[in-house]
């Protein structure tokens, strides 16, 4: 019976439990310093709307052997650079989000494409080399922000040239989803338009898993030598999780410029990837396996403690940043334990 | 015939010294790019050599010690340790409370090295455990866990302070009661290290090759007595002279780097006879001092059974372990030893800045660090001295010449400063991947 | 007392891991000054024998062992291989233990250097003493003169030839001054023939010296050359001990082979006579199992065996035709030749593959059984999909009919087809892999090892599920496998391979003496059956 109970526990991951407790935690104190809770559960659903798909980019490339995809970065500058397009040719709403997306797709394709083949040269490194060159491509971007020839007064300096730091996307994407079909019970606001579409996404890549590639894409993952002795190319199905990741990151970042309702350029995504495989890490995938479900549980887990940690602590102690702080460590320190739990290749 | 084996040898000569130098480009054309590209940038930037050389002077004294402290850890087969950072924070913590606490000058960063020690080697040996249990992901391990620990660090600074911590001090703590400042001034214990001696850069340069020549000539006077006792015994063998017995036994780099020193010497001199503005230029000496002392330390780290240990661990830690040596707890040595450095290292940095911008500066610290040692030739497989000291000077050359050379060629500083980062992050983004690249043809030649 | 005599003795060592008793009382003694030869076939207990000696722990992990050791007549519980050194007993492995940045001095003295005191040791401690290279080279010099090798002590292990590394092994062993048994396992495996005879020489010399030479091979000649006694071991049991003059190769040749065969096939089998798969001048860079030109035919209906000791090669045939290593030559399957190198073109013409490593290559651990059977026709083949289009989609409802009907032919014990792989018996793993393998509806399967790791009851099911398949449906089958008697039992021709090459083809019912020959490598008569 105990040894059950450990089993179990170990089963479901410490780090998930101290999560959840400490959530639990943060909700009891909210309750008794009387933060209406209507709201912060409206705040989750947005942030889980926003997050939710740079954390589902995740998926193929954790299933597909890759690892923890630390380069999302490349994908999220495809995802720029589409927005930037959209507004460069003065288009607003629903227009605008899709032109974004379909423009953005192709130069996703092909940057996760050059990124897979430099992936497999690096094979049992991914990780590491994935998390400079993820850098690398920040640094690239911002220089690129400065000399691209953009001209929209709304994106570019008056005064100099050169794409601004943040754009406001007011009268173009902004909230463009979330205000799609958006629910309102009572003090509760629900964002009904960009988790449909979250949800629309994710069951495509989940119909994925379940097709011949996608089945064989897992299987390269599973375990490599298996898939040779069956006939797999192991590289070429690696690259196709590396693509279908870098798309998603580029597809995510449009979303969740949407609803932030500016886009932030420089370096704002350098540690984008990091968020990412902190939430899927906590929704309870491994560095060799992950599941939507992982993606649901996780994202909606770690925004809901820094979205109700922000206010409790400002309640308890008037101070600073608390909510980075606590995405930091929070972020950090489960990837650390993550990394622990990889058993060393023979 | 004997002329023609003079031809002949002579010959040889030529074609000797010209492998030599083939050699030394061909395995080090990342380093020598870099310094063609320090050269041009040099030129672009406008930079007058004075303000270059009294800026690199500095920013080589101060940082030194840090890029130094990766080498350990890279010998014992860790990588490049990331984790320094958490070495820089532990010398911070001191630097905080003893400015806190009053204490100036040279005496205030005495007590900084004494009070930064047992937390650097308490948190090395906690970063040591963890690398122990990541074996073979120890560099993303290293990277995580600096950002973690920058977490904490700022949870313990921002929030900590005031709080839990109580701490009363205008000048240091926020406004409101609760966390340092930003920006906290060091004037109590600025350029306590730095100033206790200062000399001329020309004098320096010229001291310091006259001390070179001295020390490889009594070198070689001391073997060459030794020789001459050993073969006194046996009367047969010829006996060489002293010129020969030089001539025969220095080696290239002996001779290369004598010949650097009297250019060096040469210079010095000239200098001081003109009206360069390069007499200004000023040498921190006893900082250098420091960094010298360190570089012999490693030196001599290598020659104990200590050195041979993490030698042996970083070559295949497998089969050490079966020859018996402990391979986790030299592992953990390494660390404990590098962030020990590192946290002096830091103190050293921000005694000479004089300024400490309580949540940055040790960030940057550890990837700077590791960028530099890259350029300077090291991989994550070997890292020596001297490509510490030449990465340290390279790296930070590009530092300087970046925002002007940018704001020359481009009329943007800022592209200048984006291009810096991006070479940052793609020195050793490269290098990780061509560690790894390396690793896999290994493995794929064995089965051949 | 007459203990002192022998500078070792085990005596009734039992070993059992797990339920396999792997060591059934064995005893051996010897001399000082002594070369005793241990002889066996792989699997037969050497390794474990010279496990327990030198302390390792995958012995104490799993039970220790029953019996009593003595060294120069003291009993002596050897608890690490640190231990085992500090009794006097060295150990030449067969993987060399040398770091090849290192130089011979630094890999002779490795965590045994000399040091000496300076300012900081004195303060920090012993670890940062100063080496003291002149010393040990010094010392590293006079084992390398003992040895007989003239070369520097200064240079790098990396890029010596291999015979050089054996001797810096030697050296290293014989450096470590009170070494009294000195035990050698299998060390002519990777010499070439005068480096192994140079070898053989240095081992008289150095049991001249006094130091007793315990030599595990299965070389036969070898044996004869230069070993004083021989111990012969077969399936963990001591078959006997005989003195060099005492006895001949055929008789020893025997002793390490000869046991009953239970015949599973009707002796006299009906098989069609055409080629149905030719192989010609293969050759295979498999790490440890190199492959160097072996050309075979192969009949169609047949079973036939690929035997030989471990290390010579054999895994290395079947692993080169599927493609899973490197490989050069020609592979003919019904005349129509088959690309090299390209395991999706092997699959997709009906030939079918039982790796030796079941769970790193056979199956996926974490994944459930039906999945397991399903996934490599679903990809060769494209069954179990439904289609929708260019889409498709997994089709449960097949992939589950398919596995109650596999789990019903080969009697695969488990709680649900959807049981992960990994919490499978070792049988019913094996019988997943068949399963998987026949879902591809293969005209021949190779199979390799496929009893290894077994016990008992269950390898008698998994070779007669084998005999059946071949019996009832005509499917043609290669069977790689180190246990002989399991060869013998069903295969109707054997090929024995030794260092790469084939030495010959035997009939099942061919003598002993034949088989341990051809596996020794004294034997080059090609017999075809």
């Amino acid at each position: 019976m105990y040894k059950k109970m450990i089993q179990l526990v170990n089963d479901f991951g410490i780090p998930r439990i101290i999560i959840i407790s400490f959530l639990i935690v943060l909700l009891i104190m909210a309750f008794i310093l009387k933060i209406p809770i209507a709201e912060l559960l409206s705040a989750s659903l947005v942030r889980l709307g926003m997050h939710g798909i740079l954390v589902l980019a995740m998926v193929p490339a954790i299933n597909s052997g890759i690892g923890l995809n630390f380069g999302l970065p490349l994908g999220i500058i495809c995802g720029l650079i589409g927005v930037l397009i959209s507004i460069e040719f003065n288009l607003r709403g629903f227009t605008a989000l899709f032109t974004a997306i379909l423009c953005a797709i192709p130069i996703a394709a092909i940057i996760g494409y050059g990124y897979g083949v430099l992936l497999n040269k690096v094979k049992g490194s991914e990780m590491t080399v994935g998390t400079y060159v993820g850098f690398s491509a920040v640094s690239i971007g911002c220089i690129g922000w400065l000399i691209l020839p953009f001209r929209s007064p709304e994106a570019v300096w008056p005064i100099g040239g050169g794409l601004r730091v943040t754009i406001s996307l007011v009268n173009r994407l902004d909230k463009v989803l979330n205000n799609f079909m958006a629910i309102r019970v009572g003090n509760l606001n629900i964002p009904t338009g960009t988790l449909v579409f979250l949800s629309l996404l994710a069951i495509i890549i989940w119909l994925f898993s379940r097709s011949k590639t996608g089945i064989a894409m897992r299987t390269v993952g599973d375990n490599p030598r298996f898939a040779v002795a069956s006939g797999l190319n192991v590289n070429a199905y690696r690259v196709i999780g590396t693509i279908l990741s870098t798309v998603l990151g580029a597809i995510g970042i449009i979303v969740y410029a949407q609803s932030f309702g500016f886009l932030q350029l420089y370096t704002a995504p350098m540690f984008m990837g990091f968020t990412s495989v902190a939430a899927i890490l906590i929704g309870g995938a491994t560095v060799k396996k992950a599941s939507i479900i992982h993606v649901f549980i996780g994202t909606f887990l770690f925004q809901s403690i820094l979205v109700v940690a922000l206010p409790v602590a400002n309640k308890i102690m008037v101070t600073g940043d608390l909510a980075e702080i606590s995405r930091i460590t929070i972020s950090n320190g489960i990837i650390l334990y993550a990394l622990t739990q990889i058993k060393e290749r023979a | 015939m004997k002329k023609n084996m003079k031809t002949k040898k002579s010959n040889n000569k030529v074609l000797d010294i010209f492998s030599f130098l083939q050699n030394i480009f061909l395995n080090n054309i990342v380093t020598i790019s870099f310094v063609i590209l320090c050269l041009i940038g040099l030129r672009i930037s406008g930079l007058s050599t004075a303000f270059y050389l009294n800026d690199l002077i500095a920013r080589v004294s101060r940082n030194s010690f840090l890029i130094l402290a990766l080498i350990i850890p890279v010998t014992a087969g860790m990588g490049m340790n990331f984790a320094i950072v958490l070495g820089a924070m532990a010398g911070q913590a001191a630097i905080i409370a003893v400015t806190h606490w009053g204490i100036s000058g040279l005496p205030g960063f005495l007590s900084c090295v004494i009070l930064s020690s047992p937390l650097a080697i308490f948190l090395g040996y906690l970063t040591g455990k963890l690398l122990n249990k990541t074996k073979g992901q120890e560099m993303i391990t290293s990277l995580v866990l600096a950002f973690f620990a920058n977490g904490v660090y700022q949870l313990i600074f921002l929030i900590f302070i005031g709080t839990v911590i109580p701490m009363e001090n205008e000048a240091m703590v926020l406004g409101a009661g609760v966390g340092l400042k930003n920006t906290i001034d060091l004037f109590r214990i600025k350029y306590a290290l730095d100033n206790i001696l200062k000399l001329p850069l020309p004098r320096t340069a010229i001291i310091l090759s006259i001390l070179f020549l001295i020390i490889i000539m009594v070198y070689f006077v001391f073997r060459y007595s030794r020789l001459q006792k050993n073969t006194n015994k046996i009367t047969d063998k010829k006996d060489l002279t002293f010129y020969e017995f030089i001539k025969k036994n220095a080696g290239y780099d002996v001779k290369f780097y004598s010949v650097i020193a009297v250019i060096a010497m040469a210079w010095g001199l000239v200098i001081m006879n003109s009206n360069s503005l390069i007499k200004m230029v000023q040498v921190p000496i006893i900082t250098s001092l420091c960094v010298a002392a360190m570089c012999l330390f490693n030196m001599f780290i290598t020659k104990t059974k200590l050195g041979q240990d993490f030698r042996a661990v970083g070559q295949d830690a497998h089969i050490a372990g079966i020859a018996g040596i402990n391979v986790n707890k030299t592992r953990v040595t390494a660390i404990v030893i590098s962030t020990l450095f590192a946290a002096w290292g830091q103190l050293f940095l921000l005694q000479n800045l004089g300024t400490l911008n309580t949540y940055g500066s040790h960030e940057q610290a550890g990837m700077f660090a590791i960028a530099a040692i890259l350029i300077g030739g090291a991989s994550i497989e070997k890292a020596t001295i001297s490509q510490a000291l030449l990465g340290a000077v390279l790296f930070h050359t590009l530092f300087i010449i970046s925002p002007l050379a940018g704001r020359n060629l481009f009329g943007d500083a800022q592209i200048g400063e984006f291009f810096r980062a991006f070479v940052v992050y793609g020195v050793i983004g490269l290098a990780l991947g061509a560690h790894a690249w390396q690793k896999l043809r290994k493995t794929k030649k064995m089965l051949d | 007392m007459i203990e002192q005599e022998y500078i070792l003795q085990m005596k009734n060592i039992k070993k059992k891991f797990s339920e396999n008793t792997v060591l059934k009382n064995i005893n051996i003694a010897i001399k000082p000054g002594e070369i005793h030869a241990l002889l066996g076939e792989n699997g037969a207990g050497k390794s474990t024998l010279l496990n327990i000696l030198f302390g390792m722990s995958v012995i104490h992990a799993t039970g220790g062992y029953k019996g009593k050791i003595f060294i120069d007549g003291k009993e002596r519980q050897i608890k690490s291989p640190m231990e085992a050194i500090s009794l006097g007993i060295g150990m030449v492995h067969q993987e060399f233990m040398l770091i090849p940045g290192f130089s011979i001095t630094e890999n002779i003295k490795l965590n045994r250097e000399i040091t000496k005191n300076n300012v900081i040791s004195k303060v920090l401690g012993e670890r940062l003493k100063s080496l003291d290279f002149s010393v040990m080279d010094k010392q590293a010099r006079q084992s390398l003169d003992a040895l007989g090798m003239n070369i520097e002590e200064w240079t790098r292990i990396a890029g010596l030839p291999v015979g050089y590394m054996q001797f810096v092994e030697i050296a290293r062993e014989i450096d470590k001054k009170n070494v009294k048994l000195l035990v050698f396992d299998e060390p002519t495996a990777v010499l070439t023939e005068n480096e192994a005879a140079n070898l053989l020489k240095t081992m008289k010399k150095i049991a001249e010296s006094g130091i007793a030479i315990l030599f595990v091979t299965h070389r036969l000649e070898e044996v004869m050359e230069v070993s004083e006694n021989i111990t012969v071991l077969r399936d963990g049991e001591l078959v006997g001990t005989k003195k060099k003059a005492n006895t001949n190769i055929t008789e020893l040749a025997e002793m390490m082979v000869g046991r009953k065969i239970t015949r599973l096939t009707k002796r006299e089998r009906a098989t069609k006579g055409n080629i149905v798969l030719s192989i010609k001048n293969l050759d295979v860079m498999m790490p440890g199992e190199t492959v160097r030109d072996v050309s075979i035919d192969i009949k169609e209906g047949e079973i036939f065996g690929i035997g030989g000791l471990g290390g010579q090669g054999k895994l290395g045939i079947a692993n080169g035709v599927m493609g899973l290593y490197p490989g050069k030559g020609g592979i003919y399957f019904r005349g129509k030749r088959i690309p090299l190198n390209n395991p999706r073109e092997v699959l997709k013409n009906k030939i079918s593959f039982l790796s030796e490593d079941r769970r790193g290559i056979g199956l996926l651990l974490d994944t459930s059984l039906e999945l397991n059977i399903a996934i490599t026709a679903m990809q060769i083949k494209g069954k179990f999909l439904k289609k929708y289009g260019p889409f498709s989609q997994i089709d449960h409802k097949k992939i589950r009919d398919n596995c109650l009907k596999m789990i019903k032919e080969l009697d695969i014990r488990c709680e649900a087809p959807t049981q992960i792989a990994r919490r499978l018996s070792g049988g019913n793993q094996q019988k997943a892999c068949i399963a998987k393998a026949l879902t591809l509806e293969p005209d021949l399967l190779f199979i390799s090892e496929p009893t290894r790791g077994i016990d008992v009851g269950a390898k008698k099911l998994v070779l007669e599920t084998l005999v059946k398949l071949n019996e009832e449906s005509g499917m043609t089958i290669v069977m790689t496998s180190s246990e002989l008697a399991e060869l013998r039992s069903i295969c109707d021709r054997i090929a024995i391979i030794n260092k790469g090459k084939i030495m010959g083809i035997l009939k099942p019912e061919d003598s002993d003496v034949d088989y341990a020959l051809m596996m020794s490598g004294e034997h080059s008569e090609a017999v075809k059956g």
